[in-house]
């Protein structure tokens, strides 16, 4: 917004100096003419510099446009081949095909349900915990901004960045069920979760009205930056209870089950590093300093959680694993999703360096203790990274860096000690909502089509079972 | 015709394969094979999931040769394969009753 006025101040001055010459030509043949000539002169400057206004205004809001569409595409990026690459290249070689589907086929369906209604029960206008039917069918979702939302965005823009969320949210659970899910049973539960988990949860946090939504004044004003509830809370929950719901794949713990091609997921882990930045920094929603600042605490926070992660290897196995340093730096992405924005680059390291050290504990030694089979840790890193992240937020989110209390103190740190039971109960709310809504749905589908494919398929792989595919036909 | 069929390191494979083209032995197939015999294995951890792995990667050599050449054969295959350590592999000798090229229907060691 300092900005913005900033902008406006010096494109006003060159135009005043680029009117100047103007009116020295002008002044002598002023001398000797009526009153009413120079008021027409003065009502064209006036005309003149509503324009410029205008102008200036349509050129910091294309400006917006172009970093939100940006980010848009880079979020979707996270989803295909980001996230795809990252857990198809964990699974082993008879599963990839159907990993890979699994996400891609997320991109086309939530895309067609948001269309048709789910944008408008998250973003729609309603009761706190959920939207209405305003915007079915994209109604009234066009080029003017939605000032409730983002006042210098086509609202059509705003649809299509949150869209993204949507799609990447449920593609993320698809990590506890790898391996053992009939794609059809798949397709059903995340067609329901979508509406009965993410909706609810993205208008309560976000949504106009939303209960827990800090802008918009909730209830209890939850700071969730990028989706650090939203996103990673409801995904990896709904990934322990789908986990815990589905039992184990055939063999585990026993058998050996290591990742087939650990290339596949650096490159995707890499994607999804950088696509990040579109979701953390493109959730400014405009391309102003706060996207800056959200950008570095994002890259910040991804990096001191792979140090944590690859250092926490090496001193316990002697060696820092490329698959460690990689998970710590998507658990350090996940934890900085609802910080980024509220917080300093400082604070980004240390919530990056706790949230590395904490999943590495989770993942490693807490899973294998209580030997529930989440295939490929969607709770130990998104969870878990999810709920670290928010909680840090309540402690470090300053009014220095966004002022989103009308100038008061934000988080702990800040002098607002409060902003940590705010943070409790959105978290409280996330693990809620996410574990029974999927605890029902599961049951649901499982009732009506089945959840788990076969023993026979599942030894076969997915690949074949599911999709008559092979991945590797060397 | 004696056929040789070598375990080597797969590091050591192009040296081998000079030795044996050096000492006129004509052809050879490879396989990349896994195995073990005294060498023990390593373990490998993913994620904190530790893995033995005791079936190590190996060359597969084979190549069938003229009974006078079988001993300098093997004596380029040790030369060039070893290096000292457990892991070196072994070397097989057999006997071949025939051999026939496909392509003319040459056989013996014509054919080779």
């Amino acid at each position: 917004m300092r900005n913005g006025s900033a902008v406006l101040f010096l494109m006003l001055s060159f135009g005043w100096a680029g009117l100047a010459p103007a009116r020295c030509f002008a002044a002598p043949g002023v001398r000797g003419r009526t009153a009413p000539a120079a008021a027409s002169a003065e009502a064209r400057t006036a005309a003149r510099l509503t324009q410029l206004e205008r102008q200036v205004a349509q050129a910091r809001d294309a400006g917006d446009n172009a970093w939100m569409l940006t980010s848009a595409a880079l979020v979707l990026l996270m989803t295909g081949p980001g996230l795809a690459l990252f857990y198809g290249g964990l699974v082993r070689k008879k599963n990839v095909l159907a990993t890979l589907m699994q996400s891609f086929s997320l991109m086309a369906i939530v895309t067609v349900l948001w269309a048709l209604v789910s944008f408008s029960l998250a973003f729609g206008r309603g009761s706190p915990f959920i939207g209405g039917f305003g915007y079915i069918f994209l109604r009234g979702v066009g080029a003017a901004p939605n000032p409730a939302y983002a006042s210098t965005i086509p609202f059509e823009t705003y649809m299509i960045f949150q869209l993204m969320f949507a799609i990447i949210t449920p593609a993320l659970i698809c990590g506890a069920f790898a391996e053992r899910m009939k794609f059809s049973a798949m397709v059903v539960f995340t067609v329901l979760w979508s509406l009965v988990v993410y909706a609810p949860m993205a208008h309560m946090v976000w949504g106009q009205g939303g209960w827990l939504n800090a802008s918009g004044g909730g209830s209890f004003p939850t700071l969730d930056f990028a989706g650090g509830t939203v996103v990673h809370i409801t995904s990896g929950v709904s990934a322990l209870v789908t986990a815990l719901y589905l039992g184990r794949r055939i063999g585990y713990p026993e058998q050996p089950m290591p990742p087939h091609n650990v290339v596949l997921s650096f490159i995707g882990a890499c994607l999804l590093w950088v696509g990040w930045f579109g979701f953390n920094a493109g959730s400014a929603l405009s391309a102003g300093p706060l996207a800056t600042s959200a950008f570095v605490a994002t890259h910040f926070g991804a990096a001191a959680a792979a140090v944590g992660w690859a250092g926490a290897e090496w001193i316990r196995n002697g060696k820092p694993s490329v698959l460690g340093a990689i998970s710590g730096a998507v658990a350090g992405l996940v934890a900085i999703t609802p910080a980024a924005g509220f917080v300093s680059p400082i604070s980004a390291l240390i919530i990056g360096l706790v949230a590395g050290l904490v999943c590495y504990g989770m993942v490693t030694r807490v899973k294998a203790r209580l030997g529930y089979d989440d295939s490929l840790d969607a709770f130990g890193v998104h969870g878990v990274g999810g709920t670290v992240g928010a909680l840090l937020t309540g402690v470090f989110a300053a009014r220095a860096i966004n002022p989103i209390f009308k100038g008061q103190p934000v988080g702990l740190l800040d002098g607002h000690p409060g902003q940590v039971l705010n943070q409790l109960v959105g978290v409280a709310i996330a693990w809620s909502l996410a574990g029974v809504g999927t605890f029902i749905i599961l049951k649901v589908v499982d009732a009506v089509i089945g959840l788990r494919v076969p023993p026979e398929h599942e030894l076969q792989g997915l690949d074949i079972s599911q999709h008559g595919e092979e991945a590797y036909n060397l | 015709m004696k056929k040789i069929e070598a375990i080597i390191q797969p590091s050591r494979f192009e040296l081998v394969k000079s030795a044996l083209q050096e000492i006129g032995v004509q052809g050879m197939t490879i396989s990349e094979v896994r195995g073990h015999g005294r060498q023990k294995g390593h373990t490998e951890v993913y994620r904190g999931s530790e893995y033995t792995v005791d079936l190590l990667p190996k060359i597969k050599l084979e190549a069938v040769v003229p009974d006078h050449l079988a001993e300098a054969a093997v004596q380029a295959i040790l030369k060039s394969a070893k290096t000292g350590k457990i892991g070196d592999g072994k070397i097989f000798l057999s006997s071949v009753e025939q051999t026939i090229r496909i392509r003319n229907e040459e056989r013996g060691e014509a054919a080779l």
